[in-house]
């Protein structure tokens, strides 16, 4: 984490973060976009995923083909991740093939096609993902947990999209996405690895300096309003598996409050785990899990919390155990909130928290994919200080703020209880 | 810092077998704080009574719950705490062990596997609670579409063999393993014949061989049995095909295949670079080229190889709608077809070669993916200089050697086809 920033704006609004690391002859590239399901409209929605498929389908100068084996030829990796806020593109590589990957980035930032053809024979490629994803319970319990959370907030619909949309978009409709979001003053270039600084900027301004910056982004502004009961519901589906879901509100990912509620998680259900390669540690200490699982009304439990552009939700699912009821379950899950809104933690248990995320960190350094996406994924809510000052800032929460939270958060009234219940 | 550009190979890996038998693998890399640590014992599941499938699987499992010294929640107590992580879980030939820590809690992470491999408790609670997480497993895996097409295969595929047989069992074998069976099972596969510990992190070999040794080094068990011998497999006389109904579900799952090479076959290689042409290079090969990109059914199809200490599979697998199942079958036959007819062009065969090639070091990134790397060159004997010689052993293949190893293991008229999903 100690290794110098370059960071810098080009005159067409491109940010670029740059982090030298010469443990491995690799390099790892990242685009963001600050795009995601949060600018969807009714109609439109999976429009941003789609869209970043259709980023893979080739420019005139990288036909689709061409750009994948380009890639692969040199033994790199890429990738895509479509998310609420935002959309992002990677590849690794190893160091002395990165520069096709700075041209491809830059060329298709602009020049990806959108054929007709590609588009239709994507859409039954996305209607087949969002089919896989409706075989697992847990997606069709939280995508209904999440229409009812958010009744105004975009971030009520998943990212993939509903089915009617994906049926009725066409390729006008998503072109215009692209050319609308994907631009130089709506990105974020980060680069981690075997390079030196000065020279790899010195590429980027020569590959980006053509591109005019575009018009001002438009954003949807619906704030959720406040949440004045509790909102409950119920999914039947086949199995003889019962999930709950229970969705408390959260603060956005660079609120003050965030830090204290990421070590209030990490009490009650486990460490997050902010590396998005590499696994993380478990939680079988945690309370819900002593209170559930070692009690065995549950035969597993986790949570997390999501560092997002706006309030988004503090979510605990629980596996319920065969022999036990879901009114059980959630009365030791309010019992151990109750717990923690009465009596502040013992320090103790801060302190673990802090070593948690200091070992998590830890391990996510060792690879320079990881290294790239944490010098973006951070500026995407705030800034990648958030990430420089994650650990010393979790080391200042106090006990009471976590009981704060608690108090103040935790509140029934202010949940989304969501249960699968198994029709066998 | 010093770079570890170099491709392990003798001069940095440090192999060293104790006089009890344990083989210790370690690589240093001084770039993280971190250590992982990754083996495995010959107490896999070719043990496994019919009666009682899952032995083998669930006294691994079983290891953590509670030692003589410690009781479960001590044990995760003192990993926790330092955000260490263990675990231990079952397989068809071996027990496999993984866990990472920070450097200065190496010594706990070590004396804790050494706790649970040699002095398990099994409490009669925790059994109880594990079995029923067991089984709740299982009732989930029926819900699978992907499981339980892969386990519909396997029996296909493995008629009155082990690899025909699901190493986490069925909710009746499960049922009737009993805590003193654990215990036996235990007492009489875990001991320090046949382990294989790789340490990878930031250690010297002299550290860890100490640290090993004085966890490990006084190991002994002088009832140890060794794994009963593999069966031969009976070859597929025709096309044989199975179909599982599983209501409510969206998506079909499809794998359709055949017997592979083991790791060790002659031939392994030329098959898997032949595989790679087939469905993975790229975003999945041919397959992906014709059953994704082309007619758009599915959103993943790509075929696999899985090599292994026996002959593992070598199949096809893609996420269909029901309706578009037997188009899919076809267009993958087909594929499977002209892939044992004719040779694969130079230019695919050089753009596997060089992937194969050119990802090796991305591959060795992380601390993890070097543990693995050292444990294949253990499982398989390949020899030290293995990833040294790697790239000339692959550059050796010729279209005619994989056009005779896709001869040798695929025949388009006898391949096993199973798929699960709701059919009406």
């Amino acid at each position: 984490m100690d290794d110098p920033i370059t960071r810098c704006q080009l005159p067409n609004g491109l940010t670029v973060l740059l982090k030298e690391i010469r443990t491995s002859p690799i390099v790892s590239q990242w685009i963001w976009y600050r795009t995601g399901s949060r600018d969807e409209i009714s109609g439109k929605t999976g429009i941003c995923h789609w869209c970043e498929h259709m980023m893979f389908k080739g420019t005139q100068q990288f036909p689709a083909g061409v750009l994948d084996r380009l890639i692969s030829r040199d033994g790199g990796y890429w990738n895509a991740f479509t998310f609420m806020d935002w959309t992002t593109y990677f590849e690794t590589m190893p160091c002395e093939k990165i520069d096709l990957t700075l041209r491809l980035e830059a060329d298709r930032m602009v020049n990806s096609l959108f054929e007709t053809e590609e588009v239709d024979s994507e859409r039954t490629v996305i209607i087949s993902e969002r089919q896989g994803e409706e075989n697992d319970p847990l997606f069709r319990l939280s995508e209904e947990v999440h229409a009812a959370a958010f009744r105004v907030h975009p971030y009520h619909h998943e990212i993939v999209g509903d089915l009617a949309d994906l049926q009725s978009m066409q390729r006008d409709d998503l072109y215009r996405h692209y050319r609308t979001y994907y631009q130089p003053n709506n990105a974020v270039l980060t680069l981690a690895g075997d390079f030196e600084a000065g020279q790899m900027l010195g590429r980027i301004q020569d590959l980006y300096a053509g591109l005019p910056a575009g018009m001002e982004v438009p954003r949807l502004k619906r704030p959720e309003p406040p949440q004045t009961g509790e909102r409950r519901l119920v999914v039947e589906g086949p199995g003889e598996t019962t999930y709950i879901q229970v969705s408390y509100r959260a603060p956005a990912g660079s609120d003050p409050d965030f830090f204290p509620y990421t070590a209030l998680d990490s009490l009650l259900t486990g460490p997050s785990n902010l590396n998005m390669f590499g696994g993380g540690i478990s939680n079988k200490t945690s309370r819900l899990y002593q209170a559930l699982v070692e009690k065995e009304l549950a035969v597993s439990v986790y949570g997390g919390l999501s560092a997002t552009i706006d309030p988004y939700l503090y979510t605990i699912n629980l596996t319920v155990h065969p022999s036990a009821t879901v009114e059980q379950c959630l009365a030791a899950l309010e019992g151990e909130i109750v717990r923690l809104q009465d009596t502040p933690p013992q320090p103790d248990e801060l302190t673990r928290a802090v070593k948690q995320a200091r070992a998590l960190f830890a391990y996510g350094s060792e690879s320079i994919s990881n290294q790239g996406f944490w010098l973006g994924f951070a500026e995407m809510f705030a800034s990648y200080g958030w990430f420089l000052e994650y650990v010393e800032r979790l080391a200042k929460v106090t006990p009471e703020d976590v009981q704060r939270i608690a108090q103040t958060c935790l509140l029934p009234q202010a949940r989304t209880l969501g249960i699968y219940f198994p029709t066998g | 810092m010093p770079k570890s550009h170099s491709l392990p190979g003798p001069e940095d890996i440090t192999r060293l077998v104790l006089p009890n038998g344990i083989t210790v693998l370690t690589r240093p890399n001084f770039n993280s704080p971190s250590v992982v640590m990754q083996g495995y014992l010959p107490a896999g599941g070719l043990f496994d009574p019919l009666d009682k499938l899952g032995l083998a699987d669930f006294t691994a499992l079983a290891l953590t719950r509670g030692t003589t010294q410690h009781d479960f929640q001590q044990i995760f107590d003192l990993l926790e705490s330092v955000g260490a992580s263990l675990g231990v879980d079952g397989g068809t030939h071996t027990a496999g062990f993984s866990g990472r820590a920070l450097v200065e809690d190496v010594d706990l992470l070590l004396g804790m596997l050494s706790q649970v491999l040699r002095q398990p408790s099994f409490p009669s609670d925790q059994v109880e609670r594990l079995r029923a997480q067991l089984l709740t497993g299982l009732a989930i895996r029926a819900q699978d579409t992907a499981e339980m097409a892969s386990l519909a295969f396997d029996q296909l595929v493995y008629p009155n063999h082990p690899y025909g047989l699901p190493m986490d069992g069925y909710p009746e074998t499960i049922q009737a393993i009993r805590r003193e069976d654990l215990e036996s099972f235990h007492a009489k596969t875990y001991g320090p014949q046949g382990m294989v510990v790789a340490v990878v992190g930031a250690l010297e070999p002299g550290q860890v061989t100490e640290a090993v040794t004085k966890a490990f080094g006084d190991w002994v068990n002088p009832d140890q049995q060794m794994p009963p011998e593999l069966p031969p497999v009976p070859p597929l006389l025709e096309k044989v095909r199975q179909q599982v109904n599983i209501p409510g579900k969206s998506q079909a799952d499809l794998i359709l295949g055949t017997v592979g090479p083991e790791r060790r076959a002659p031939d392994y290689l030329a098959a898997s670079l032949g595989n790679s042409v087939l469905g993975q290079f790229g975003l999945y090969g041919r397959i992906g080229a014709v059953v994704r990109e082309e007619a758009g059914l599915a959103y993943y199809a790509s075929s696999s190889l899985s090599g292994g200490i026996g002959p593992g599979p070598w199949f096809v697998t893609a996420g269909v709608e029901p309706a578009n199942l037997e188009q899919a079958i076809e267009l993958i036959v087909s594929e499977i077809d002209r892939f044992t007819r004719q040779p694969v062009s130079l230019e695919e065969l050089s753009d596997s070669q060089a992937n194969y090639i050119g990802r090796l070091p991305l591959s060795l990134e992380t601390n993890t993916g070097v543990a693995g790397a050292l444990l294949s060159l253990e499982r398989y004997e390949l020899g030290l200089d293995y990833y040294q010689r790697y790239p000339s052993l692959i550059h050796a293949i010729g279209p005619e050697d994989v056009l005779a190893a896709a001869q040798h293991y695929l025949h388009p008229e006898r391949l096993a086809i199973a798929y699960a999903g709701s059919f009406t």
